[in-house]
């Protein structure tokens, strides 16, 4: 994992963060994180660590108190937030707040629309999204007449229309039954952009990531592979972070990274 | 009422009203609707002919009668209003089936009776062909002010979201053996709904969030675009056009 | 309250249009400043709760429910441009969608439900505010009475435009005591719901609450300026102070509306009083239009009409009373309230 700016600028990259509230309280105390391209990073931390205060940073829609965060080498500020905004991809935690538009299709074709595409180049865009996620029967359906784990893979859908850099996954796998999450890390792992994910499922984190950073605090507490992150006890503990029952991640062979 | 329903009130089908673009159909229904609340009351027979026209357009549309008659009983309470005229409108009387009623009162039952009627027949007929989102296309392409029809929008999008909030929230007070059924239970009632409004409003902003992440910059992007030939248009101003015809011979004759 | 085509005549219809079409091109504008970009999504969510909220029926008297007309607690919550905007596209789906509401008259519902219910409740709640301590109970306070006077306020402008429009020559007075009456009696349920919604909102994010923004500056201003206002905190835990207040209106209330059926037992006594129920009934059941359709009608109708008889009858003879009694009680309070700002509580609770 080199987080060394060479030819191609790393898909993110967030120096020094520090964010407080309007109301004055204070989320972030200085993050660092560099995301590879094409690397795939779980964000892990206890509830209130400030993971979707760092989330709402890497597309603008917080400014940053002090700080930079650079995407594709680009920084986060107002000339550049249409590219920004198109570059970043965030799929939150809720599908329903996602899906705003009346129809599936009408929904994926959102963002590039907004971005100007118009006519059979933007159809073209929005069945190759829904193609990825395996959704391209229900274009025409509306968004609430589908399970919740075909409203995630949708909710993905809008988001890879744009052909992102970099997709950030708030809490993916929440609210998945077994095989919809199993679905929906066939699919992740398909896709060829950066991810960075924000879960506090760690089997999920360690089937899909080869490396983790921990953000505890409002800064970066740990950065390694997410083998050797869940396998160091005393480190989980300080962090509130619990394995499930059962589930040892020195017993399971990974190949993801 | 409410969005819950929503999906009821649409029949699908193919016909050639089902067919055609949602703005002519609004904009059809619409002057059919103002044709009918111009004609005047002492035309009975006019009335007799536009029932008639609606009756032919469901016909033509595929709808069952029930199905119209059944969406017909939205006015029931009207009817009820409607039937205490002719007892509380002053002016000459008259006596039928032995009641001593007033001549002025029976005309404006039948006023608003026989409009009122054929208001809601030809909104039932339009809702019923016409798809929910098509329905908002065509109020778009009608030149509704575009933030109006991003608010229904999303009102439709979230009113079964809403509403199924509600419910759950109504499941959970029920389950804790909570019934309302007085002023004393009206502060949970409004307790829930607040939370509700909290809920509603705060998804209101995390929506926002997903928009502009999205690249919103206040306008929606243009999608689809619903157009209409010559044709079509002739088509649906065949309705309003035949209502005219009988409104115009109605005020001459 | 949804008027169907045919009640209003053409040229007022189009008239009333025009009007509303008017109002809502300004709330459009006013709206963009209150929320700019983000307008739509929060309008659009606001009215989606306000469509799930007027399905909240709530028992009236005697046996009848009401429901919600939600412009006083859209204009309160989220600010009258907001709320114009809000009501007027509910108003507008329920027109095309439910046909509930006629197309022509859909000026004269706007005017009527959207534009006068909002522009009323907010016009006195701001006004009330300007003259009631700054407290969270002054903000739940006033919204019951701008809600409450709002529904009334939107039957009498039905009344006027009937008047001027209607199609059929009933007599305005009695239209007028009806629609007035009967809407009082809803506008005591609709000024409770709104008032405990509105204290309910307030009390967990007061920030959310358009009608209180001059409310909250001046507490986040205490929280940042640590020490400056020593004294105001210890007047903020105001939860514990909300019960007795809120006896003290449920008391209020009881009385007027003990005291409306009484009157109107007796008042149906009268002989020509018959007349009058008549009227009553009918357009209140005109009123409960939205009830009966909202489970396809199916047991509400009949069931209803003796009740819808009686409350109405109640409504139409005391209506006006009522609304002086309650307004009045209210003000009372209020202004007891300011006089013995900080020890009242316990009094009051006492006195009543």
């Amino acid at each position: 994992m080199s987080t060394d700016p060479a030819p191609v600028p790393p898909s993110l990259e967030v120096s020094g963060l520090a964010y407080a509230y309007p109301d004055g309280h204070q989320a972030l105390f200085g993050v660092d994180l560099t995301v590879g391209r094409g690397e795939r990073v779980a964000l892990l931390g206890p509830n209130g660590a400030g993971k979707t205060t760092l989330v709402l940073h890497l597309n603008g829609i917080l400014e940053a108190g002090a700080g930079s965060v650079r995407v594709a080498g680009m920084p986060v500020d107002k000339r550049n937030m249409a590219e920004i905004r198109r570059r970043v991809g965030i799929v939150f935690q809720d599908p329903d707040d996602q899906l705003f538009m009346p129809t599936v299709r009408e929904d994926v074709a959102f963002g590039p629309a907004a971005g100007g595409l118009r006519g059979a180049e933007l159809e073209e865009r929005v069945m190759e999204a829904l193609k990825q996620v395996g959704m391209e029967e229900y274009a025409a359906r509306p968004p609430h007449h589908l399970s919740f784990g075909q409203r995630r893979r949708v909710a993905v859908a809008t988001v890879l229309a744009m052909r992102p850099e970099i997709l950030v996954l708030d809490e993916p796998s929440s609210n998945l039954d077994p095989a919809s999450r199993r679905e929906l890390a066939d699919i992740l792992r398909s896709l060829d952009v950066t991810v960075l994910m924000v879960t506090h499922d760690l089997p999920y984190a360690l089937e899909l990531c080869g490396r983790a950073v921990i953000l505890s605090e409002g800064v970066i507490a740990a950065d390694d592979r997410t083998q050797d992150l869940l396998c160091d006890e005393p480190l989980m503990r300080a962090h509130r972070l619990e394995l499930p029952f059962g589930f040892d991640p020195r017993s399971v062979t990974v190949n993801s990274g | 009422m409410g969005a819950g329903h929503a999906h009821k009130l649409y029949r699908h089908g193919h016909s050639p009203v089902h067919d055609l673009p949602p703005h002519c159909k609004l904009a059809a229904v619409f002057c059919f609707v103002v044709v009918v609340v111009s004609t005047p009351r002492e035309a009975v027979w006019a009335f007799g002919l536009y029932a008639l026209l609606i009756a032919g357009v469901t016909a033509l549309a595929r709808i069952p009668a029930g199905f119209l008659l059944k969406r017909l009983l939205i006015e029931v309470p009207f009817v009820a209003f409607a039937l205490l005229m002719p007892f509380v409108v002053p002016g000459e009387q008259t006596h039928l089936l032995g009641l001593s009623v007033s001549v002025p009162g029976l005309w404006g039952a039948w006023n608003v009776l026989a409009k009122g009627t054929l208001g809601v027949a030809a909104s039932v007929l339009l809702a019923s062909t016409t798809e929910l989102r098509e329905l908002l296309l065509g109020l778009q392409r009608l030149k509704l002010p575009p933030l109006l029809v991003q608010i229904a929008s999303f009102m439709i999008r979230y009113g079964d979201v809403i509403t199924d909030e509600m419910r759950r929230m109504s499941i959970a007070r029920r389950s804790r053996g909570f019934e309302a059924s007085g002023i004393r239970h009206w502060g949970v009632l409004a307790k829930s709904a607040g939370a509700l409004f909290i809920r509603s409003y705060e998804r209101g902003e995390r929506v926002h969030l997903a928009m502009v992440s999205r690249g919103y910059r206040g306008s929606m992007p243009v999608i689809d675009e619903v157009t209409a030939s010559r044709t079509q248009w002739a088509y649906a101003s065949a309705l309003p056009l035949l209502a005219l015809a009988v409104c115009l011979v109605g005020w001459t004759v | 309250m949804h008027v169907p085509d045919g009640f209003i005549n053409a040229p007022v219809s189009a008239v009333t249009g025009v009007v509303a079409a008017g109002a809502v091109a300004v709330s459009l504008r006013g709206a963009r400043r209150e929320l700019n970009e983000r307008t739509a999504p929060l309008a659009g969510l606001v009215a989606a709760f306000i469509f799930a909220v007027q399905m909240l029926n709530f028992p009236v008297a005697a046996g009848t429910s009401g429901h919600l007309l939600g412009g006083a607690l859209a204009a309160i919550l989220v600010g009258p441009y907001t709320g114009v905007l809000c009501i007027s596209v509910v108003l507008l789906m329920q027109g095309i969608l439910f046909a509930d509401g006629g197309l022509t008259a859909l000026g004269v519902n706007v005017l009527d439900m959207g534009v006068v219910t909002t522009v009323v409740a907010y016009a006195l709640f701001r006004g009330l505010l300007g003259v009631l301590p700054r407290t969270r109970r002054s903000v739940t306070a006033a919204s019951f009475v701008a809600a409450l006077v709002s529904v009334p306020a939107a039957a009498c402008a039905f009344t006027l435009i009937y008047w001027i429009g209607g199609t059929t020559d009933i007599p305005i007075g009695k239209v007028f005591t009806a629609m007035v009456g009967v809407h009082v009696l809803i506008g005591v349920g609709e000024a409770l719901i709104t008032a405990l919604t509105v204290g309910a909102v307030v009390a967990v994010r007061p920030d959310l609450v358009h009608g209180a923004k001059g409310l909250t500056a001046p507490l986040k201003l205490r929280v940042d300026g640590e020490l400056v206002d020593a004294p105001a905190p210890a007047r903020e835990p105001a939860p514990a102070a909300h019960r007795p207040t809120r006896g003290l209106w449920a008391t209020g209330l009881v009385t007027a509306l003990v005291l409306a059926g009484f009157v109107s037992f007796y008042a149906s006594a009268n002989p020509d009083g018959l007349e009058k129920v008549a009227t009553d009934k009918g357009i209140d059941k005109e009123a409960k239009e939205h009830a009966a359709k909202d489970s396809p009608l199916a047991d509400y109708g009949v069931k209803d009409v003796s009740n819808a008889r009686l409350s109405g009858g109640l409504a139409g003879v005391i209506g006006v009373g009522a609304t002086l009694v309650a307004g009045s009680g209210a003000f009372y309070v209020v202004s007891r309230r300011r006089r013995t700002q900080d020890e009242a509580d316990t009094r009051t609770e006492e006195k009543v």
